[in-house]
C-alpha cells in the first residue's frame, strides 16, 4: 500500500491517493494543515484511493472544515464514501455550537467541560478540590466508624456464643500471616540490629563507652524498632492480602452470596483475621526482638570487642522488662490497625478490578501511616506516664 | 409469597423505581424482565435484603422485611436460595464444599452426610462427580451456573432467586439451564423469581413475566398475553426478538400457547 497523499491537480479539484488508514497517517497530519484549501465546494477525486478508515476520513473532514470547505466525492468506492459521510456528519455535530444540548451525549459532556474549566479561576478550582477531598475524607471516616462499630458488635456476639468462633480460619491466618512471615521479619530485624550497633559503635568508641551499645541496641529494638518494623512488613504483606482477598470477593459476588446464605462476612472474614494477627504480630515482634538484638551482638563483638557473654550479661542486668512489654503491647494495637484497615478497604471495593487494586494500595498506605501515628502517640503517652 | 407495595429506589438524584408494585404467587416461576438499567437486579437485591429500598413496603413470606428482628432475618435467609449472575461461588472452596457450605453452617449433619447431599445436588444440576473436587476457577461458564444453582438448592429452599441464570451462555447451554430450572421447580415445588433478559428462557420456563419500565412494573402476565400487549415499552422489548428465529417448543408442564412462528429468540 502506498503512503497517503493529497494533491491539487486543477482549480477546486484534489486527488487522493494511497492508503488513508491509521497506520499510514502518522506522517501526514502537518502537511495537510499547511496545504491551502480553497473555500467553498471542492471535488475530491478518489480514483487512486487504496484504503480509507475512520481515522483517514476524520483527518480529511477536519481538514475540509478548518478551511470552511465542503467536498463533492468523485470516483469513490461506495463503502468509503459512506464512511466519509458518516464521519462528516459527526464532526459537523461536534463543531457546531451547542444548539441542541441533548442531541449527543458525548458532545454535550465535552462542551460542558470545555466551557466549565476555563471560567474557573485557579483559586476556585483549588477550593473545589479541597472541598471534594474533605467531603470524601469525612465520608471515609464515617464509614470506618460504622465498620468498627459493626465489627465490634459482631465480636461481642461471638464472645457470647464462643462455639461460633471460626478457629480454623484463625489458625489459617496465623499460619499465613505469622509463621510464613518469620524469615523476612527475622532477617529485616537482624539487619536493623546490625545497623544500629554499627552506627552507635562509631560514636561510642570516641567516648570509650563501648559497653553502652547494649542499652542502645536493647532499648531501641525492644521498644521501637522490632514492633514498628514488624508491623510495617506485615502491613505490606498481610494487610494488602486481606484487602485484595475481600475486594475480589466483592467483585465476584462472593460477599453477597455469603450474606444471602446467612453467613456474616465480618464473622467469617474480618474477625478471624483480626484475631489471627492479634496473636501472630506480638509473637513476630518477640522474634524480631531476638533477631535484632542478635544482630547488635554480632556487630558489638566484631566492632567493639564485646563478647556475647559480656553483652548478654549486661543485657540481663540493664534492660528492664517494661521495654519488652511496651513493644509487645504496641504490636497488639498495630495488629488491630493493620487487620482492620485491610478488611475495611477490602469492603469498600466497588465492582471492578481497578477498584481492587486501588483499595489494596490505599489499605497498605493507610495502615502504615496509622501504625506510625499510633507509635508517635504511644511515645507521647509513655513519656507523660514515665514508662 | 412476595409482595412489594409502593417501592421507590433512588441513588442520589437518579430514580430507579418509583412507586412500584409487584406480587409473586406461591409456587410460580416469575420472570422479571426489562431493558438494561431498568432496575431488575436492584429489585432482586431488595427482595433478598442486600439493598434497602428508599420507600415502600416489601413483604416476603408475609412479613415486612424492614421490621424483621435479627433472628427472624437469619431464619428468613435460610428459607431461600440465591444464584448470582457471576455465580458467587467461593473461590477458595471446591465445588462440593461450596454446595455443602449452607448445610455445614446451618445444620447439625455430619461431614459425610453433607458431602453426600452436596454430590446429589450436583448430580441433579448435571455436574459430574469429577467436577465436585474442582475449584470454581476450573469450571466453564455453564458449569459455574450449574454449581451455583446446586448451592442455591442446598437447603431445599421454598423460594429460589435466580439473577440472570443464562447470561453469558451459548444458546444450547442456556436452554439446558432453562430445563434445569423447570426440573428443579417440578421436584421441589417452590417459588422461583428470576431476573432475566433472555426471551427464550421466559418462554421456556416462566409462568408469568413482570416487565419493568419507567421505574415501575408495566404489567405482569404470561408470555403469550404479553406478546399481544400494545404498550410501546413492552413491545419495544420484544421487537428484536420478533425479527429473529422462532422460539423453542414450549415446556411440558403448563405449556404456554405456542407463539407465532415469527417470534422470539435471543434478541437482547
Amino acid at each position: 500500500m502506498n503512503t497517503a497523499a493529497l494533491s491539487q491537480f486543477a482549480d477546486h479539484e484534489w486527488k487522493l491517493s494511497g492508503g488513508w488508514t491509521v497506520h499510514s497517517l502518522g506522517t501526514l497530519g502537518k502537511p495537510l494543515d499547511v496545504d491551502a484549501c480553497s473555500q467553498g465546494n471542492i471535488i475530491l477525486d478518489g480514483e487512486k484511493l487504496e484504503a480509507l478508515d475512520s481515522a483517514g476520513a476524520w483527518v480529511l473532514q477536519v481538514w475540509l472544515q478548518s478551511h470552511g470547505a465542503a467536498a463533492t466525492l468523485r470516483h469513490w468506492p461506495p463503502r468509503m464514501q459512506a464512511l466519509m459521510e458518516q464521519v462528516g456528519a459527526y464532526t459537523k455535530l461536534k463543531a457546531a455550537p451547542n444548539t441542541e444540548p441533548n442531541a449527543d451525549l458525548t458532545t454535550a459532556v465535552s462542551d460542558n467541560q470545555a466551557s466549565a474549566m476555563p471560567t474557573q479561576s485557579p483559586a476556585v478550582r483549588l477550593l473545589t478540590q479541597i472541598g471534594v477531598s474533605a467531603y470524601a475524607a469525612a465520608g471515609q471516616a464515617i464509614a470506618l466508624l460504622t465498620f468498627t462499630g459493626q465489627t465490634a458488635t459482631t465480636a461481642l456476639n461471638l464472645i457470647r456464643h464462643p462455639t461460633h468462633i471460626r478457629w480454623r480460619a484463625v489458625l489459617h491466618n496465623i499460619q499465613i500471616g505469622g509463621f510464613e512471615a518469620l524469615p523476612i521479619v527475622g532477617l529485616t530485624a537482624f539487619l536493623i540490629g546490625v545497623v544500629i550497633a554499627y552506627q552507635g559503635a562509631d560514636q561510642l568508641k570516641h567516648y570509650g563507652a563501648n559497653i553502652f551499645v547494649v542499652e542502645l541496641v536493647g532499648y531501641s529494638m525492644l521498644r521501637e524498632f522490632a514492633p514498628l518494623i514488624t508491623a510495617i512488613i506485615i502491613a505490606g504483606r498481610s494487610g494488602s492480602a486481606y484487602s485484595a482477598q475481600i475486594g475480589t470477593m466483592v467483585v465476584t459476588d462472593e460477599i453477597d452470596a455469603l450474606r444471602t446464605i446467612d453467613i456474616d462476612p465480618k464473622e467469617l472474614l474480618v474477625l478471624p483475621k483480626i484475631a489471627g494477627l492479634l496473636i501472630a504480630l506480638p509473637l513476630l515482634t518477640v522474634f524480631a526482638d531476638i533477631c535484632g538484638v542478635f544482630g547488635g551482638m554480632v556487630m558489638a563483638r566484631s566492632q567493639l570487642g564485646i563478647s556475647f557473654y559480656e553483652f548478654l550479661d549486661r543485657f540481663g542486668r540493664e534492660i528492664h522488662g517494661t521495654a519488652f512489654l511496651v513493644g509487645v503491647g504496641k504490636s497488639m494495637v498495630f495488629a488491630v490497625i493493620i487487620a482492620g484497615i485491610g478488611c475495611f478497604q477490602g469492603f469498600r471495593t466497588v465492582d471492578s478490578a481497578d477498584s481492587v487494586g486501588r483499595q489494596t494500595t490505599t489499605s497498605v498506605v493507610q495502615s502504615i501511616f496509622l501504625v506510625i501515628v499510633a507509635d508517635a502517640l504511644f511515645s507521647v503517652v509513655f513519656n507523660i506516664l514515665k514508662i | 409469597m412476595i409482595e412489594m407495595r409502593g417501592v421507590s429506589t433512588h441513588f442520589g438524584k437518579h430514580a430507579v423505581h418509583t412507586d412500584l408494585d409487584l406480587e409473586v404467587h406461591r409456587g410460580e416461576i416469575l420472570a422479571i424482565a426489562g431493558g438494561s438499567g431498568s432496575g431488575k437486579s436492584v429489585l432482586l437485591r431488595e427482595m433478598i435484603l442486600l439493598q434497602k429500598a428508599s420507600a415502600g413496603v416489601i413483604k416476603v413470606f408475609g412479613d415486612d422485611i424492614a421490621s424483621l428482628s435479627e433472628a427472624d432475618t437469619r431464619a428468613l435467609r435460610q428459607r431461600w436460595g440465591v444464584m448470582f449472575q457471576k455465580g458467587g461461588l467461593f473461590s477458595a472452596l471446591t465445588v462440593r464444599e461450596n454446595v455443602g457450605l449452607p448445610l455445614r453452617e446451618h445444620t447439625a449433619l455430619d461431614d459425610k452426610m453433607i458431602d453426600d447431599i452436596a454430590d446429589w445436588k450436583l448430580s441433579l444440576t448435571g455436574l459430574e462427580p469429577d467436577d465436585a473436587v474442582k475449584l470454581p476457577s476450573a469450571l466453564s461458564g455453564g458449569m459455574v451456573k450449574r454449581a451455583a444453582l446446586a448451592r442455591a438448592l442446598a437447603l431445599d429452599p421454598e423460594l429460589l432467586f435466580l439473577d440472570e441464570p443464562t447470561s453469558g451462555l451459548d444458546p444450547a447451554s442456556a436452554r439446558e439451564v432453562g430445563e434445569l430450572i423447570l426440573k428443579t421447580h417440578a421436584l421441589y415445588g417452590g417459588t422461583v423469581v428470576m431476573v432475566t433478559h433472555d426471551v427464550d428462557l421466559m418462554w421456556q420456563a416462566s409462568d408469568r413475566v413482570a416487565v419493568l419500565g419507567e421505574g415501575r412494573v408495566l404489567m405482569t402476565a404470561p408470555m403469550a398475553e404479553l406478546q399481544h400487549n400494545d404498550n410501546p415499552i413492552v413491545q419495544e422489548y420484544f421487537v428484536d426478538a420478533r425479527a429473529s428465529a422462532p422460539p423453542p417448543a414450549p415446556p411440558s408442564p403448563a405449556p404456554p400457547p405456542p407463539p407465532p412462528a415469527a417470534a422470539l429468540s435471543h434478541g437482547r
